[in-house]
């Protein structure tokens, strides 16, 4: 039934900055604070209080428009979004109507065993957020008030309808999320609202130009919720559709429990916001110098890294996508590669023992406690032969532990390998001549013994035994 | 010595001098409150213990041989600048109640120089009507005859100035406000050029075309108060960053040589027979100074009165959104659910007039409807103003009648609101162009009641136009009647 139906999505994300303090005036932005304790006049739209315009929030616009390919408009222009809601102190946010800040971008996704796909960004602008509702705290019938968000800067990122499954939006959300992460302009929390989804979903019989009726799934925060209530709200308009039913234009909400979605209000009643140029505040002008400023300044982004770490430091793509991934493991990646050399070398070792520490420890890369040079100090020692790769991972552990460096450990807890020809020999002796049974089952075919000798002379040499040299004496000692 | 016939600058000479004090002259303004409030209604709150607590502190400062031009002098304040601690209620019920935590910065400079609140003064609500009888605290009664307006919406500003209440007063002027009280008052008013004074801390009518400006005795009062609240603010996107001249510097310059535009769409057959007479005569004693009267011409001042009606009402049905009964203000809490509270508590907080302009911008700004009236009104705006600018390539200021009648009596046209909006044609193109203009008085009708004459400069123009005044002022004496009040 589904395959009668072409699936049609467009995304509207609503991205709050980490700008130190609001859109329009000086309070500062934390969380978890009092209610209504990080307030002004300005943000609690107190009679006579004007809006002033945060410098930084046009900055963090034109970096995420760069981005994303948009061009960036010379000239934008604030406009007032009228309507009543005890949240909105003013009566009216102040967003971008006409003249948004980014227009007519694009991002290239990419889903599994897909081809990859662009889809265009319709715009980018910005305005504040309104503050939060507390429904039935402290008993009683009421709602509460609380302002601290008021005024918290958001970029809203509106993409075309381009997406045709579930799927294609969600790499579309993640591939956008990581972008504003690594640009530094939104910290993408999407349970704590600072990185919002909502889903425009209609379908139509394949074939047809005109688009379904749209339903707008909102409030959803988390990438795989998302994807289900897509995936729900698709089949729940192809079973309507189905049945002779016709799909009502209206605002659902998403219940993880059950995995359905539900109504909310109908967009029918669609407000008449009433647009207009906000008359407090003034065009916002970029000019051609600050967006070439701007561009200069961009970070290399996730799609760059991982070819340059493909191409230049010569490892797979997968690595490269999950050095990538976020731009604090990409960074300490590339600082260890500077000072070590070994691309693949170090790409085991930060997949491998860095990043399972960190995630044992519950700590992020920039607080590991084993810095790019220490561990650029400790694979050198693994390189000249200094230790082996076994007795590297004790060492990695202590200096996780301690702090100290690689050859503080090595020097204090004798951990240096030994190489030495006759002390090996003479180890091989010991062992075999302990094991006479052992070697002539090993003698007359029994060649999995090989590792039981290895194991018994390591733990005589307390893991100091160069693994090469040991292997090669000891077959010759076994082989008689 | 009535201290109350003292005029700012007189004070302050008094003042520096050490021979006579702040408290002093804040108490003589407050028996006089005291003494005439009652026929003509200009206060709405008096700050009396506060007021006096400020004067001993200006008498400190004073006595320490510092002290700016405003130190110690008591002015009232229009009840539509947001005052620390004190009562601020835009002649509102639905803002009876409101004490607001902060000061605008017009009122935070006055404060800095030391200048004595002696009050709030009652104005037409939310600065909506030209009467002042569109308060929900009683209209103000003219102080040259109480059964007439003193005009508005600045009516409390205009009328405690000219009834000696205050030394001087700070109004606001979206459409004429204060400039059409001043005239009927028979005092001097000016509004700036948009920008040139914050708005931070003033109640928002309509947010392009509101400016704070003073209503004083004489134009050097005028100068003097107009310079200390002039001035960037950064806290005002719209505030200019030009630097503020001296105006007192520049008043005596004289009229020798000055073209004086004089716009034929503005001598209307309509016009009074006095105002006629009294800006005619003020044509010829300011040609008498050694001026040059040019027939200019504003072809599209017919359109303005329509064009405001429609920019201003719209911005102001956004602005008055916030009084909503959720953080501040009236709320009325019987009723069921949100749509009902916001319903019941604008209804009863708000006067009609006030939801008259609602409803109008409202409808301005709806879909369907918002390209043919708001979008179109702001292009005939760039119009008017383009106008005025033409007209100051060839004159350096304009003059005109303030009001094409002297003051009208109270209930005169309550009954039709759109000749009420007609009181407003000659001063709201200055809005509109976004330049500025003063009234001063010019005579008296023959009912003798105060005719006013209006100077139109271009952008931030106000020392052409202050001083065009004070040498029309100083050639004549109407600054120095008074009102029998």
């Amino acid at each position: 039934m589904l395959s009668k139906y072409e699936v049609v999505i467009g995304l509207e994300v609503h991205a709050q900055l980490t700008t130190a303090t609001k859109i329009f005036c000086n309070c500062a932005i934390a969380f978890g604070n009092q209610p209504n304790s990080q307030t002004c006049p300005v943000c609690l739209g107190l009679p006579g209080a004007l809006p002033v315009l945060n410098e930084k929030v046009v900055d963090y616009a034109v970096k995420t428009g760069l981005a994303t390919n948009c061009t960036i408009t010379p000239r934008s222009v604030f406009a007032r979004k009228n309507y009543f809601y005890p949240d909105l102190p003013k009566g009216y946010q102040i967003s971008q109507f006409e003249l948004p800040i980014c227009e007519q971008g694009r991002l290239d996704i990419e889903t599994a065993g897909g081809p990859g796909k662009t889809i265009g960004i319709t715009r980018i602008h910005m305005e504040e957020d309104a503050g939060k509702l507390l429904h039935d705290t402290g008993g009683g019938d009421c709602s509460r008030v609380d302002l601290n968000r008021a005024c918290t800067p958001l970029l809203e990122i509106v993409s075309e309808p381009d997406m045709r499954s579930s799927d294609e939006a969600i790499a579309y959300l993640k591939k956008l999320h990581q972008i504003v992460v690594y640009l530094g302009v939104c910290d993408g929390n999407l349970e704590e609202g600072s990185f919002r989804c909502d889903a425009n979903v209609s379908i139509r019989p394949w074939g047809q130009k005109e688009l379904g009726t749209r339903a707008e799934l909102k409030n959803i925060n988390s990438f795989r919720f998302i994807k289900q209530a897509i995936d729900y709200e698709v089949e729940r308009q192809a079973e309507l559709l189905e049945e002779g039913g016709r799909v009502v234009q209206e605002t659902r909400l998403f219940d993880p429990d059950t995995g359905r979605t539900r109504s909310m209000r109908s967009k029918e009643e669609a407000h008449d916001y009433r647009y207009f140029p906000d008359p407090d505040l003034v065009p916002v002008l970029v000019s051609e110098d600050r967006v070439e400023q701007a561009r200069r300044e961009l970070p290399e982004l996730p799609e760059a890294k991982i070819s340059r770490f493909v191409q230049d430091l010569g490892i797979p793509r997968y690595d490269a996508e999950v050095l990538a991934a976020d731009r604090a493991t990409a960074e300490y990646y590339d600082a260890l590669v500077a000072l070590q050399g070994n691309g693949k070398l170090c790409s085991n070792w930060v997949m491998g023992e860095v990043l399972r520490a960190l995630k044992d420890s519950d700590l992020a890369i920039d607080a590991c406690p084993v810095a790019p040079q220490h561990l650029a100090g400790m694979l050198k020692r693994i390189e000249d032969n200094t230790i082996s790769g076994k007795i590297a991972k004790k060492v990695f552990d202590e200096m996780w532990q301690s702090g100290k460096d690689a050859d503080t450990i090595i020097e204090e807890q004798g951990l240096k390998q030994v190489t030495d020809l006759g002390a090996i020999e003479s180890l091989v002796d010991e062992v075999l001549a302990a094991n006479p049974d052992k070697v002539e089952e090993y003698r007359a075919g029994k060649d999995k013994l090989l590792g039981f000798f290895v194991g018994l002379i390591m733990k005589a040499s307390k893991g100091k035994a160069n693994p090469a040299t040991l292997n090669e004496l000891l077959i010759r000692k076994l082989k008689g | 010595m009535d201290l109350t016939e003292l005029t700012i600058h007189q004070m302050h000479d008094l003042l520096r001098e050490g021979r006579v004090s702040s408290r002093d002259l804040t108490r003589a303004f407050l028996d006089r409150i005291a003494a005439t409030d009652e026929r003509i209604n200009a206060f709405i709150t008096v700050n009396e213990k506060q007021a006096l607590q400020a004067a001993a502190a200006a008498d400190v400062r004073l006595a320490a041989g510092e002290g700016a031009a405003l130190t110690g002098i008591p002015l009232a304040l229009k009840d539509i600048f947001v005052t620390e601690g004190l009562l601020t209620t835009c002649a509102s019920r639905i803002l009876a109640n409101f004490v607001p935590p902060y000061d605008g910065t017009a009122v935070r400079k006055l404060r800095e120089q030391g200048a004595v609140i002696l009050g709030k003064v009652n104005m037409d609500e939310f600065a909506m009507g030209s009467s002042t009888e569109n308060s929900s605290f009683g209209p103000v009664r003219n102080p040259w005859n109480p059964d007439f307006v003193p005009g508005g919406s600045s009516g409390g500003s205009a009328a405690c100035v000219a009834a000696r209440q205050a030394a001087g007063s700070l109004g606001t002027d979206t459409g004429g406000s204060i400039r059409q009280p001043a005239a009927h008052c028979g005092v001097v008013g000016l509004k700036p050029t948009y920008g040139r004074v914050s708005r931070y801390g003033v109640i928002a009518y309509a947010s392009s075309l509101d400016q704070v400006g003073p209503l004083t005795r004489d134009v050097e009062d005028c100068a003097i108060l107009l310079g200390a609240v002039a001035g960037h603010d950064p806290a005002d996107s719209t505030s200019v960053d030009l630097p503020v001249p001296d105006y007192r510097a520049s008043l005596k310059g004289g009229v020798r040589g000055l073209k004086i535009g004089l716009p034929k769409e503005y001598f209307i057959q309509g016009l009074d027979p006095d105002v006629k007479r009294a800006v005619g005569e003020a044509i010829e004693t300011l040609r008498g100074l050694g001026a040059e009267p040019v027939e200019v011409s504003l072809p599209h001042t017919e359109y303005a009165v329509a064009c405001y009606y429609l920019v201003a009402t719209a911005e102001a049905s956004s602005n008055l959104a916030r009084y909503d009964g959720v953080r501040y203000g009236l709320r009325v809490e019987e009723g069921r659910g949100l749509i009902d509270m916001y319903s019941r508590s604008r209804a009863a907080g708000f006067g009609p007039e006030v939801k008259r302009r609602i409803m109008l911008g409202t409808y301005a700004l709806s879909s369907g409807y918002y390209d043919a009236y708001y979008l179109k009104a702001q292009k005939v705006r760039t119009l008017v103003r383009q106008d005025f600018l033409d007209a100051f390539n060839k004159v350096d200021v304009i003059l005109t009648p303030v009001a094409a009648t002297p003051a009208f009596r109270l209930g005169e046209k309550t009954a039709d609101p759109l000749q009420m909006y007609l009181s407003d044609i000659f001063t709201i193109p200055v809005n509109l162009a976004g330049t500025c203009g003063m009234s001063l008085p010019c005579g008296f009708s023959a009912d003798g009641l105060p005719i006013g004459l209006q100077l139109i400069g271009r952008p931030f123009g106000e020392e052409d136009i202050l001083r065009t005044a004070f040498a029309y002022e100083q050639a004549t004496d109407w600054h120095r009647r008074r009102a029998p009040l």
